[in-house]
């Protein structure tokens, strides 16, 4: 069994950073012209590594599978970055981040690695409003924050409503500026299929070509990932179409540890489904519950009543009673749940009941109508735009949806997985959140990775390589890989059975939802694991797919990625089964307190559960990664 | 809801193409554009057929992939609404509904509905950034911006790139898209020591890549799902005509 060394540095919590950055080794810049490195994914942390390893001098090839880098998924993030800047004086300091991250991340993710990325936050912040992000300022040309859900300070950083879309036009205008000067090279409508290990050591991948069909090997000293989240396992989320799983469980197929896979993030304020055609949620940003009030009546019977007609004394603020220091601002995690109690227990509003209401009247009648729409006007118009309702009349309807995957491929301290030479940086690692992400870290830790870390830390690995000269991608290695991918293209096109791959997706969607949803149990797991393997097997007996592999064909992308989430449904379930305690998003309903909240067991899952794969889906091996605490002292969250 | 769906069909770059036309029938009004067409797509694969081609991606309006002209009008009839935020409540029962894909020299059809928009990226390439290596920036808050400067640079920051602009220009110009990048950037302090040198660059990688020249009809503002305003173009034809004659003096 391989031991999982996580390299944290030694010496006090704060110097870890300082000192890692003045002793790792570094690579010279005539060196790193001989290195490559091949980037896939241009979301925040691709872009932002990409950039930064071509302005070091790197010879960076990037892929994206979008049209563009610019539309990478981070693009839809709405609320915003944090930072431990402390520009409204409010007693943020960089522990506090590290200590709100660790606290809101249920105690399951490492110390060295969250104080690091609290240090960088700060820098982040200077680097992209060099880059021209327009962040909302106040009227004395200073920087505007506004409050996240989970903490008691104001620290988060926002453009409107589209700070994801700022940030990454940053990224890209960044990426696009080396992509001028030669130092990257980019691969658009490029979809990697698998990654090439030489001798240990991840040395290229394999990547279709997403508009000739054609199969191209593409070689490097090192390979980094940033392919973002999982969370279309469940077929509706709030991620964008496109979002898969397909380049992490390839590299986890070739060596690469899964970490917490069962770790994902139900976002308490998305619009309600509305219909059986539904293809995706819309999130409505966790900003809004800064001025918008969570209620349901508190009568059965006054839940299909036009809202503005129950009285005050009938309605039932359940956040703000049940969490009086938090109130309407509690981690997500929480306020996800509370939304199911209370529905659960009959209470929802809307078609399905399975709604709550989120409600500006008092923050409009307290600011004005025109303050909200300074602060939340787009997001109003998008939900009015779906729904054809008016929130600033009507309190809106929202209910919880899958929305992050905390779990990913395991990666140490310096962001590298299990196979050397092959790193993962963004959404797609495990590495900051531990069981719950607070709201507006995930832009932070992208940007992070990606500037901040993965440059300084990969150059400890390719200061060893500067020897090794051109990766030829005639070894043998290229060619199976390469005839694996082609062998399986050709074995999805071949089945042509009766149903269609969307079919298949909204099936695994159902099970993944009702049984490793916002609360989980034993016995719903192990059914979960044995439908998911006879929807697998179902699958390759008769999935439809039209055409052939030459040229376009949505059908071929689309099935290689739900085959892929047929596989990873199934460790997810084996995870949230092994892990016999509830901690953030992960909720056992065997293991609560006397008050319905969440048990955590501490004597016995403190610990990271990466998983290796072992050959077939249905057989992987778990190792144990102990988390140790030398600086915060494990404490029962309360947010009450 | 029934509808008639005729929807430009083209098997590859080098296919002509043309129109079919599909009876569709079940939709709901609350259901999106998009969705209308997944149904659509659903139906043709029961029948062993090709599904239409088409880009998409955050189905909210902000990645800028999704990229139709809808009875004529790229994005379809709503204004300030891209094709993935239009709902079927827009359009009456039993309406026939033609799709194509953006029509311009410089953005080639893949497939179907797909086009090639890399010629953005390109013009992006050739200016469209501040040159800030990753670690040089100094403090957030050592220059402030005023708010009405910041909001102004904002608004033109916020366009996502779909090449609607473009589509429904008659001389395929994508001044709007230029000029809102240029804005963005030179209107900010970060911006104006490269202010020049990214005008006029951008400004010959747009000609080059095959767009043409802007005769002010604002048919690209009527259609921009952002609302990208023309006065960004007026300022960057100010800005072009301010930095050429500088680069002339040099
Ligand atoms: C609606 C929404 C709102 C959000 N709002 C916030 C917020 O306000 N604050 C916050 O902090 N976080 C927010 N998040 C979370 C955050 O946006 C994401 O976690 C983060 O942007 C992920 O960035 P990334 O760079 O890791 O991956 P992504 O942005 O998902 O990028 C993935 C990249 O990988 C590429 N890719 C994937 N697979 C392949 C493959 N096989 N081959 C080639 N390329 C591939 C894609 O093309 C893309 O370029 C939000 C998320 C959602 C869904
Ligand atoms: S200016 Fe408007 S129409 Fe043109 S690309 Fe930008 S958002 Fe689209
Ligand atoms: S799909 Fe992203 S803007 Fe329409």
């Amino acid at each position: 069994m391989t031991r999982l060394v996580s390299k944290t540095p030694e010496g006090p919590l704060a110097d870890k950073w300082t000192n890692y950055k003045s002793k790792v080794n570094l690579v010279a810049p005539n060196n790193k012209r001989r290195i490559d490195v091949i980037v896939v994914g241009s979301g925040l942390a691709g872009a932002s590594a990409a950039a930064t390893m071509g302005e070091l001098g790197y010879n960076v090839k990037c892929f994206c599978f979008q049209d563009s880098p610019r539309r990478a998924h981070s693009i839809a993030a709405q609320g915003g970055i944090n930072a431990a800047k402390n520009y409204q004086n409010d007693g943020d300091s960089v522990y506090r981040l590290f200590y709100d991250t660790i606290k809101g991340g249920d105690y399951r993710s490492r110390e060295s690695n969250v104080h690091r990325l609290a240090e960088a936050s700060v820098q982040i912040i200077d680097q992209c409003a060099a880059q021209g992000v327009p962040f909302a300022r106040e009227y004395g040309g200073l920087l505007a924050n506004r409050s996240f859900g989970g903490v008691q300070v104001s620290r988060t950083f926002y453009a409107r409503g589209q700070t994801g879309q700022q940030l990454l036009i940053g990224a890209y205008s960044a990426l696009s500026r080396q992509i001028a000067a030669g130092t990257v090279e980019m691969y658009n409508r490029h979809e990697m299929l698998d990654v090439v290990v030489v001798d240990g050591k991840a040395r290229g991948i394999i990547a279709r070509n997403l508009v000739t069909g054609e199969i191209e090997r593409h070689s490097a000293h090192a390979v980094v990932l940033a392919t973002g989240g999982y969370g279309n396992v469940f077929f509706l989320s709030t991620n964008a179409m496109g979002s898969n799983v397909t380049a992490a469980w390839k590299a986890h197929k070739k060596g690469a540890y899964f970490a917490n896979p069962c770790f994902t993030q139900i976002h308490p304020t998305c619009i309600p489904v509305s219909g059986g055609f539904q293809s995706k949620l819309t999130l409505m940003s966790e900003s809004l519950r800064n001025d918008g009030r969570v209620w349901v009546p508190k009568r059965k019977e006054d839940c299909g009543k036009d809202p503005l007609s129950i009285k005050e004394e009938d309605r039932d603020y359940y956040l703000e009673r049940i969490y009086p220091a938090f109130g309407n601002l509690v981690p997500r995690d929480v306020a996800s749940r509370a939304a199911k109690y209370v529905c659960d227990e009959g209470r929802g509003v809307g078609k399905t009941g399975y709604a709550v209401y989120l409600d500006f009247s008092s923050a409009i009648k307290r600011l004005g109508e025109d303050t909200i729409r300074e602060r939340y006007g787009n997001l109003f118009s998008m939900y009015e735009r779906i729904t054809d309702e008016n929130p600033y009349k009507v309190p809106m309807r929202i209910f919880p949806a899958v929305h992050y995957t905390m779990g990913g491929l395991w990666v140490d301290y310096e962001l590298s997985t299990t196979v050397p030479g092959l790193y993962a940086v963004g959404e797609a690692n495990f590495s900051d959140h531990g069981a719950n992400r607070l709201g507006a870290s995930a832009l932070m830790q992208g940007l992070a990775d990606g500037y901040f870390v993965l440059p300084y830390t990969i150059g400890s690995y390719l200061s060893g390589e500067i020897r090794t000269g051109e990766i030829s991608s005639d070894h043998p290695a290229f060619d199976k890989a390469e005839q694996e991918v082609k062998d399986r293209l050709q074995k999805l096109l071949s089945i042509q059975g009766d149903r269609t791959v969307d079919d298949f997706h909204m099936a695994l969607g159902k099970i993944m939802w009702d049984k490793c949803g916002m609360a989980r149990n034993a016995e719903g797991l192990k059914q979960a694991i044995s439908e998911i393997q006879a929807l697998r097997e179902e699958f390759w007996s008769n999935v439809f797919i039209p055409g052939d592999a030459s040229g376009t064909n949505v059908e071929l992308e689309k099935a290689g990625r739900v085959a892929d989430f047929l596989e990873l449904g199934e460790l997810m379930c084996r995870d949230a089964l092994d892990r016999n305690e509830s901690c953030g998003g992960h909720f056992r309903e065997e293991y609560r307190t006397e008050e319905g909240e969440a048990a955590r067991n501490d004597a016995d899952y403190t610990y990271v559960a990466a998983w290796e794969y072992g050959g077939k889906p249905n057989e992987p091996n778990l190792h144990k990664e102990e988390l140790v605490f030398d600086n915060v002292e494990l404490k029962t969250r309360s947010y009450k | 809801m029934k509808f008639t769906i005729k929807v430009w069909r083209q098997n590859g770059p080098k296919d002509k193409g043309r129109f079919e036309t599909y009876p569709l029938d079940g939709i709901d009004d609350d259901m999106s554009f998009l969705e209308m067409i997944d149904v659509l797509n659903q139906n043709l694969l029961t029948e062993k057929k090709d599904p239409v081609t088409f880009d998409h991606d955050c189905r909210e309006g902000i990645c800028g992939m999704c990229s139709m002209y809808i009875n004529g009008t790229p994005h379809g009839p709503e204004k300030a609404t891209t094709t993935c935020q239009l709902h079927m409540r827009s359009f009456k029962d039993g309406d026939t509904i033609t799709i194509e894909p953006w029509r311009a020299k410089a953005f080639p059809v893949i497939k179907d509905l797909m086009v090639d928009r890399s010629a953005f990226d390109r013009i992006i390439q050739a200016g469209g950034y501040i040159s800030i290596n990753t670690g040089n920036a100094i403090d957030a808050n050592a220059i402030p911006i005023e708010k009405d400067l910041s909001n102004e640079a904002m608004n033109a920051a916020v366009c996502i790139g779909c090449g609607a602009c473009v589509a429904s220009c008659k001389n395929s110009s994508a001044m709007l898209f230029l000029s809102a990048k240029v804005s963005h950037l030179n209107l900010l302090p970060q911006g104006k020591a490269e202010a020049k040198r990214r005008v006029n660059s951008m400004m010959k990688a747009h000609d080059s890549e095959g767009f043409g020249a802007c005769t002010n009809t604002g048919a690209c503002h009527a259609v921009c799902p952002k609302e990208i305003s023309l006065t960004n173009i007026a300022r960057l034809n100010r800005e072009y005509i301010g930095a050429s004659l500088t680069s002339e003096k040099e």
